[in-house]
């Protein structure tokens, strides 16, 4: 009796569950909608890699992580929904060089040339002093004579080192009028640790030049007269009032710290990702319908008992996708769809064993206790091992497919666990009493052979 | 039992597979796509008139392409792989295929990978194979070090890597005939394909050594009375209906993959289904016997 009353509030649980699911996707107001990868939604992916060499590496992932905050603001500023900015580390094993990496992922936007440019065109400013070595001075009057004009651009960035100072330092830019001219200036706030650096650095170079570079371009190349404590600076170049005020817009809002370029690019289209996601759902109603169909005529009752559990699981695990929320993608789906079929195999291991019992002359409800005592150790070394496949692939891989797949695999095999032993065994036990025999065993036998009992 | 009694004819039908798959592999080599070997991939549809593949190439010859390939994808579109690309490349030759926007055309996929992704996921892709394998002979020899005789617990664990060896060999050799035959590519979802066919294929393996394991425990069915082939082979019988369903449930769903899901997973199926076949057999047919080759006097 006991056993019912579980089963059937196993029963109410699941229709609640599929209830959440189906009426969170109808509301649209709803709090936990499916979320889907830009591989089905359509949108774009960039991958930036971001140079490093100019800083030490204790300060590496401090300046990753102001990188991805400024880019992050300035993603957010165009207005695109729910994008993704994140680091990543690309290691290559063994040579010991790791690669420091931007991800950006903007859902909607197909366009890549303008996905670049609204990450791209954000400045990098830097703070560099001249350099008065004998090279220095040699290297001067050959850049004289070149002609080309990025190449003059590359030599002269080549006659200032870095000082470690950079638009990541920045409180705030603001407009200012030069007080004589009239001429556009931008004023700079340094935020406290831009401030002592920069006391710092004109304090040490007194009498230099400190030039300051707009992504490797010399814009403005004062002299040193003080050492400077207030922590504010002005640029004067030769702005015009409208350059100016971008500047100070850019500065204020993605002044980079660290140079960044593109090494991988990915857009998908909106209709070739709805087009992906009809078929993955498509494929996933098949998969079930077919082991359904399967379960019920191989091995009846069990099979029937089976298929409710495996609807339970898929209910389960949508619901655990709109909670956590996982992002749904091709390769999700697929995992998804692979992890049905894996989730039949503890059912199928229970009934074997239970057949067996079955045979040897045991009751109904013994044979469902010991089928399932004798197979959990299967389906817990088996599943165990599927779990670690999947951990490792999640921890190893790079790319946000394999990612995707191996999280659902990992969670519909813990899930699938969880269901087979749990709801199939009430439901079974539900189906059987200790005086049932004849026609319930029938009910229990394999579709095709007569049980011997 | 048959199987573990005719384990010769099995091993050797696995040999000139494995045979066969390191020289096909080694003959025509493994088509990389761009997730490998970096380059370009973009794919357009026009909306209403479609340009002929001779007018898309002679566009094209206009560009410093190097080696491409186009391919028809339906009617109204097209796949262009070449080396990478720049944005600015791309928007013009989108102009010019669309006739300055007299045929309009909507940009399906615009993928772009650099060189050293390609060389980095090549890496990751051996560590992890390698990594999952050690830790998997670990956990092997963990799980059964309670019966260590006739046969070492750590001989579970590698009879279940020899399998795994296989069934990845078996898989990377019919993905290279499938390359050379249809132009079939080896992409990040068939490395996720050769992980989830190397945990499929330890799943399998592990439930009939359980089931030694478990014979071997029972004391009235001890391997003193009986000897260790027939208890091997009694665990093979009593486990085979459940090989069998399993498999068959698996590979069922992945043909509705195959045969209904996205185009993008389509490859990604088919090696699964491949591999989940593989699996299966060699769980019954090699990992099995082996177990009983491998006790000394045998």
């Amino acid at each position: 009796m006991k056993t019912r009353i579980i089963a059937l509030l196993i029963v109410l649980a699941g229709v609640y569950t599929g209830y959440f699911v189906y009426s969170s996707e109808v509301n649209l107001d709803s709090s936990f909608p499916f979320q889907y990868g830009l591989d089905l939604d359509g949108g774009t992916h960039l991958t930036y890699s971001a140079d490093t060499s100019s800083i030490l590496d204790s300060e590496v992932s401090n300046a990753m992580e102001s990188l991805r905050q400024t880019i992050e603001r300035r993603v957010n500023l165009f207005g695109v929904s729910e994008p993704i900015v994140q680091t990543e580390i690309g290691s290559i094993f063994g040579d010991g060089e790791s690669d420091n990496r931007l991800i950006v992922e903007l859902p909607g936007i197909t366009d890549v040339t303008e996905a670049i440019d609204l990450i791209g065109k954000t400045p990098l400013l830097e703070f560099r002093i001249a350099r008065s070595d004998a090279e220095a001075i040699a290297q001067i009057q050959e850049i004289s004579l070149i002609e080309d004009k990025t190449e003059v651009a590359k030599k002269v960035s080549e006659l200032y080192v870095p000082t470690g100072l950079t638009g990541g330092d920045l409180k705030r830019a603001s407009l200012i009028f030069d007080n004589l001219t009239q001429e556009p200036q931008i004023n700079i706030e340094f935020n406290s640790e831009g401030t002592k650096l920069f006391s710092e650095i004109t304090r040490d170079n007194v009498g230099n030049v400190l030039a300051i570079f707009l992504d490797g371009q010399i814009i403005s190349a004062p002299v040193i007269r003080q050492e400077i404590v207030g922590g504010n600076a002005q640029i004067s170049g030769q702005f015009d009032l409208e350059e100016a005020r971008d500047l100070v817009r850019d500065l204020n809002f993605g002044a980079l710290p660290l140079p960044i370029h593109l090494i991988e690019t990915q857009t998908i289209g909106a209709s070739l990702g709805k087009a992906t996601l009809e078929s993955g759902v498509k494929a996933l109603i098949a998969a079930f319908s077919i082991i359904f169909l399967f379960l019920i005529v191989w091995y009846r009752l069990p099979g029937l008992i089976a298929s409710v559990s495996l609807l339970m699981y898929i209910v389960l695990m949508l619901a655990i996708f709109k909670l956590i929320p996982v992002v749904l993608t091709s390769s999700g789906l697929a995992g998804f769809i692979l992890s049905l079929g894996m989730a039949v195999d503890a059912n199928i291991l229970i009934f074997e064993r239970m057949k067996e019992e079955i045979s040897k002359g045991n009751t109904l409800r013994n044979s469902i206790e010991e089928g399932f005592n004798r197979a959990w150790l299967s389906i817990r070394d088996g599943n165990l091992s599927s779990i670690i496949s999947a951990v490792i692939l999640f921890w190893l891989s790079g790319t946000s497919l394999v990612k995707g797949f191996a999280l659902v695999f990992g969670v519909g095999v813990l899930v699938s666990m969880v269901t087979a032993v749990i709801i199939s065994r009430t439901f079974l036990l539900a189906f059987s009493n200790d005086r049932s025999e004849g026609f319930l065993v029938k009910l229990f036998g394999t579709g095709f052979f007569k049980l011997k009992k | 039992m048959w199987i573990t009694i005719h384990r010769k004819i099995f091993y050797t039908i696995s040999m000139i597979l494995v045979i066969a798959s390191i020289v096909l592999i080694g003959v025509f080599g493994l088509k990389f796509g761009i997730d490998f070997t970096g380059g370009s991939i973009l794919e357009f549809t026009y909306s209403s008139d479609v340009l002929e593949k001779s007018q898309v190439e002679s566009i094209l010859s206009n560009y410093d392409l190097g080696e491409y390939q186009l391919k028809e994808t339906g009617r109204t579109g097209y796949i262009l792989k070449t080396k990478t690309i720049s944005d600015d490349v791309k928007n013009s030759m989108e102009s010019e295929l669309s006739v300055n926007g007299n045929n309009p055309l909507t940009i399906d996929r615009f993928n772009t990978v650099g060189p050293t992704l390609g060389d980095e996921l090549k890496i990751k892709t051996v560590v992890a194979l390698i990594v999952l394998s050690l830790i998997i002979i670990v956990f092997i020899a963990y799980t059964f070090r309670g019966v260590s005789t006739p046969v070492s617990s750590w001989k579970y664990g590698f009879v279940a890597i020899i399998a795994l060896v296989h069934d990845i060999i078996i898989a990377i050799g019919f993905f290279g005939l499938l390359g050379h035959m249809f132009g079939t590519e080896i992409n990040t979802l068939f490395v996720t394909a050769l992980l989830v066919i190397l945990g499929y294929s330890i799943n399998d393996t592990i439930v009939i050594l359980d089931r030694v394991r478990e014979n071997l425990k029972d004391k009235s069915d001890s391997y003193r009375e009986k000897n260790f082939t027939e208890i091997v082979g009694k665990s093979l019988r009593e486990t085979m209906a459940r090989s069998i369903n399993t498999s068959l449930t698996t590979l069922l769903a992945l043909l509705a993959l195959y045969f209904i899901g996205a185009e993008s997973t389509k490859d990604f199926a088919l090696a699964l289904i491949a591999g989940v076949f593989v699996g299966a057999y060699s769980s019954i047919f090699i990992a099995a016997p082996l177990l009983v080759s491998f006790k000394k006097g045998n």
